[in-house]
């Protein structure tokens, strides 16, 4: 089902193979003419396009393309009137936010979606909360196996919490932290699951400079480390064309554009999209 | 072992102290690594060094840090690190690297620990300079460093690296894994079990043990090369001094590459047997150090200061009733916490104010800044404000003064329990011997002293010479009790018209500890008397007048005000009465004194980017100024081109008020006193 690569792309998945990081596989995540309507209002109209196994692609578009919508209707929060997503060869069109993550889809928000008045170290924790087996009586009662798991997942959070270095905000509730921080709170918690896919949803809007060169930093280590393909919705378009593989480019809904950086830079619909066309 | 090195080399002095020191007999143990081997026979299973992990703090015992060297000296061995070659070490505080330090000093090699925040070029010259082949670094950041200068450092053919993060992919030749090495290490080991006992056998107290690049302000850095004898010693008398053992706890967490924090986390717990503890991040410094509690701590005046910032700003958000405890209490401390805390005569009725406030205040206090185990406390690298030294002190933490310097093993001076002063370094350590020059440098001759500036016989010659004498290019003197006492640096030092000593720098740090003055320049050179131009702290007068009603529009305005003028020289007489008190320089006393119309500013050219003043420059710059100030005018019209940040430029035209300050007599300070 993969497209044959078009000559720039070929070029950047050589580049690619050279900084190391995993070569992209085939398909994972597929979207096939996915319409999506709220009464007369139509969020998506007739989006296809598909994500290969280890890549990072962007999703982009002026004010209301839709880009949110479109991650919501991956990770099962929407369901699409028409069309099916096809995620690791099995598709469906109707799926609950949790069997996604049981799937291995995780996602951060770009309105953050953290607790608040808890640490960074149990907000992270409960990323985990699906991998946990033993039940609220044992975990209440301290119980053995329950205090072995516990430690299990205390591990593999610390872990996290090395990667992304934040280990001295670790027992500070997450209210206090500045916005930039948060976010990477964000990001560990989506990590703690250990998914396949990584859906991010603006992860640098309301960042400095520094706070974004830190959090790219960061999204290519995951992909490095970890392997884990990602799709994320960026407003910066420096952020965008230096760390995507490719770009999916929607516009009221459709999709106006699909291709590396370079190609979508060149694209003309695109150019009239973000420097305005009458219509 | 090998004694005869001991008996070649001032035996007297080095060995005395040793052995008098310790619990352990410590004769013939005249390396680092003889003494790990020693610490790992006779305390194994004491913890040796921590490293905060995964959120857990990971224990090495004694013997499991000797274990590590062994295999990590077998390891560089097999790699072709010989005896003589230098190892560079690059990271922050982390237990493999100074494993890495105690390895190439197993075997002959001479570790050279370089500053981790220092770009990339910096660190080419020394590692051109001393010929580096090996080095020991901390993660990609450092291997990344090392591989751009790779072209001009070609010796450079060794590359470790502790943290394998983010380097999955580099091909570089020259790299290898820590862990890596470590096998490479346990295989050798295994071949040949006595090759590195060998080794350590046959280093002795003078061989070299560790290079340390000098920051090198002035011209190229220079390395300064110091022996195993040297270290150990220094690091012993101090601890028999402070009565150190194994027992003790550090927090390591100034960059390694500086000589204090070798001293302190690596020289002493290697002589002493005491534990140090590396923190997880820089950030985490705060919180590491409440849960480890170290019993002895050293930090520069900046970050004592930066505490006792927190500390304020998290009292005035206190409530009321918090805020009035704190002040009172601290009102207590402030009278008698210093005396109590050097066992003077203090009432009863103040004793159980003071014993009350221990409970309700300054406890918790202590154990909110990790110091409620502090024993001993040095400070050392700059001026200490006599406000911000005290106030330690008047919470029962005892924080105490010491000198020295990189070329002397750190310890020269230090303030013995007791004899605390806050403008001083206290008496000599023993073993140590000081005399001055009469131009007022010190000199200091000292078993700690440096052998040479590596490969710069030149300088070496110039700091050393020939009776082994280290010119410090510091001038001072000894207050009546025998004291150290540190005003300025030699070439800085002047003299009054009737050749009394004149330091511009001791008085321009006095008046600068004052909140409300941010800078000031002081003349007297070649001159009866001395004045002073004074730059006001913007944000402390501002309050100041804010509370008095006094408005104002800027700050040309605010320091033309005749209030302001009042409150500084109030801020100089206080100055001027300390300085009555020392009989060597009570003629410094400032008689007169302006406050300049505008800050002074690097982009300027009156500060240098340090935020030094440049005191000749400012002088000519503002000719007409000091003139006015030596005519005895009362006013004085000035004119001043200023830069803004954008490059423009714009003139300031003020009239400023010359004021004179009230002088004392030194007769007449010594009856008040």
């Amino acid at each position: 089902m993969s497209t044959p690569l078009s000559a720039q792309a070929q070029l950047a998945q050589e580049a690619r193979a050279k900084s190391g990081r995993p070569p992209i596989g085939d398909n994972i995540l597929e979207v096939e003419r996915v319409s999506l309507a709220f009464g007369g209002v139509r969020a998506l109209t007739d989006v296809s396009f598909n994500v290969r196994e280890h890549e990072i692609r962007a999703i982009i578009g002026p004010n209301g393309a839709g880009k949110s919508s479109m991650l919501n209707v991956v990770n099962g929060v929407y369901h699409p009137q028409q069309g099916t997503i096809r995620f690791r060869g099995r598709s469906y069109s109707d799926m609950h936010p949790r069997e996604a993550a049981e799937r291995g889809i995780a996602r951060t928000f770009q309105s953050l979606a953290l607790f608040k008045g808890m640490s960074v170290l149990d907000n992270i924790m409960s990323g985990r909360n699906l991998k946990m087996h033993s039940n609220m009586l044992m975990q209440a009662l301290r119980l053995g196996p329950a205090l072995r798991e516990e430690t299990a997942h205390r591990e593999v959070v610390e872990r996290i919490i090395d990667f992304l270095e934040i280990q001295a905000w670790r027992k500070t509730p997450v209210g206090r932290l500045p916005y930039g921080l948060q976010k990477r709170v964000d990001l560990a918690r989506a990590l703690a699951m250990e998914p396949t896919v990584l859906l991010l949803d603006e992860p640098m809007a309301g960042m400095n400079m520094e706070e974004k060169q830190d959090m790219c930093r960061f999204i290519l280590d995951v992909n490095d480390q970890f392997g884990t393909t990602i799709v994320l919705i960026e407003h910066d378009m420096g952020v965008v064309m230096d760390i995507s593989d490719r770009v999916v480019v929607l516009d009221y809904g459709r999709k106006i554009g699909d291709g590396t950086p370079d190609e979508v830079r060149a694209n003309q619909s695109v150019i009239d999209a973000y420097l305005g066309v009458s219509h | 072992m090998d004694r005869s090195r001991w008996s070649g080399a001032d035996p007297s002095r080095g060995q005395n102290v040793l052995e008098a020191s310790m619990a352990d007999d410590l004769t013939g143990l005249d390396t680092f690594p003889k003494l790990l081997m020693h610490h790992a026979r006779v305390r194994g299973d004491l913890p040796a060094i921590r490293e905060k992990d995964l959120g857990i703090w990971q224990t090495w015992s004694w013997k499991r840090f000797a274990d590590e060297v062994r295999a990590l000296a077998c390891g560089l061995a097999a790699q072709g690190f010989k005896r003589d070659d230098h190892l560079a070490i690059v990271g922050d505080n982390r237990p493999r690297l100074y494993a890495a330090v105690c390895a190439a000093q197993a075997l002959g090699g001479v570790p050279v620990p370089l500053y981790q925040d220092a770009v990339a070029a910096e660190m080419a010259f020394p590692i051109q300079n001393a010929t580096i082949t090996h080095a020991v670094v901390e993660d990609q950041e450092q291997v990344d460093k090392l591989l751009e200068i790779l072209p001009q450092c070609p010796t450079l053919t060794h590359i470790y690296y502790d943290d394998p993060r983010g380097l999955r992919h580099y091909g570089q030749p020259q790299l290898m894994a820590y862990d890596r090495l470590l096998e490479i290490g346990q295989e050798s080991y295994r071949r040949d079990p006595a090759y590195l006992e060998t080794e350590v056998a046959k280093g002795g107290g003078e061989d070299a043990a560790a290079m340390f690049f000098t920051s090198g302000t002035t011209g190229v850095p220079k390395g300064v090369v110091l022996t195993h004898h040297a270290l150990i010693d220094r690091a012993a008398a101090a601890a028999k001094m402070e009565g150190l053992g194994d027992r003790d706890v550090v927090l390591a967490y100034l960059p390694p590459a500086w000589i204090g924090q070798n001293i302190f986390s690596y020289a002493q717990p290697f002589v002493t047997g005491y534990c140090i503890c590396c923190p997880e991040s820089a950030e985490t410094v705060m919180t590491d150090m409440r849960e480890i509690g170290p019993t002895y701590y050293f930090a520069p005046p900046r970050v004592l200061e930066a505490l006792l910032t927190q500390v304020s700003i998290r009292m005035e958000d206190a409530g009321r009733f918090k805020r009035w405890l704190y002040k009172h209490f601290m009102e207590v401390a402030r009278r008698v916490g210093g005396a109590i805390l050097d066992g003077k005569p203090v009432g009863i009725a103040d004793r159980l104010r003071y014993a009350l406030g221990d409970m309700l205040v300054f406890g918790p206090l202590r154990n909110v800044l990790g110091m409620s185990r502090v024993r001993v406390a040095y400070t050392a690298g700059e001026a200490i404000g006599p406000d911000l030294f005290k106030f330690y002190r008047s919470i029962g933490i005892n924080l105490k003064q010491l000198y020295g310097s990189t070329e002397t093993s750190v310890f020269v001076c230090i303030q013995p329990n007791g004899q605390v002063k806050a403008d001083t370094v206290g008496p000599a350590v023993p073993g140590v011997e000081l005399k001055f020059t009469p131009q007022r440098e010190l000199l200091i001759r000292s078993p700690g002293l440096f052998r040479e500036y590596y490969k710069n016989p030149q300088a070496t010659a110039e700091a050393k010479d020939a009776e082994g004498w280290f010119h410090t290019g510091d001038a001072g003197y000894f207050d009546p009790e025998g004291h150290l006492k540190i005003i300025d640096r030699v070439k800085d030092v002047g003299s009054l018209a009737d050749g009394t000593l004149f330091a511009p720098k001791y008085l321009e740090n006095k008046l600068k500890f004052f909140p409300y003055i941010k800078e000031a320049v002081t003349f007297g050179d070649q001159r009866d008397r001395v004045c002073a131009f004074i730059n006001i702290d913007m944000e402390a007068v501002g309050n100041w007048a804010e509370k008095r009603n006094l408005p104002y529009s800027g700050y040309t305005d605010l320091a033309s005000r005749a209030e302001t003028c009042d409150l500084v020289g109030e801020c100089i007489e206080k100055v001027n009465a300390d300085l009555a008190a020392e009989p060597e320089i009570a003629n410094s006393q400032i008689h007169r004194f302006l406050i300049l119309h505008k800050e002074l500013d690097a982009d300027d050219g009156e500060l240098t980017r340090t935020r030094k003043v440049r005191r000749g420059f400012i002088a000519e710059r503002y000719q007409a100024l000091v003139d006015a100030l030596y005519a005895g005018q009362d006013k004085v019209h000035v004119e001043a081109q200023v830069k803004y940040e954008d490059g423009r430029t714009a003139t300031i035209s003020a009239d400023l008020a010359i004021r004179d300050a009230k002088t004392y007599s030194p007769a007449a300070a010594k009856r008040a006193a």
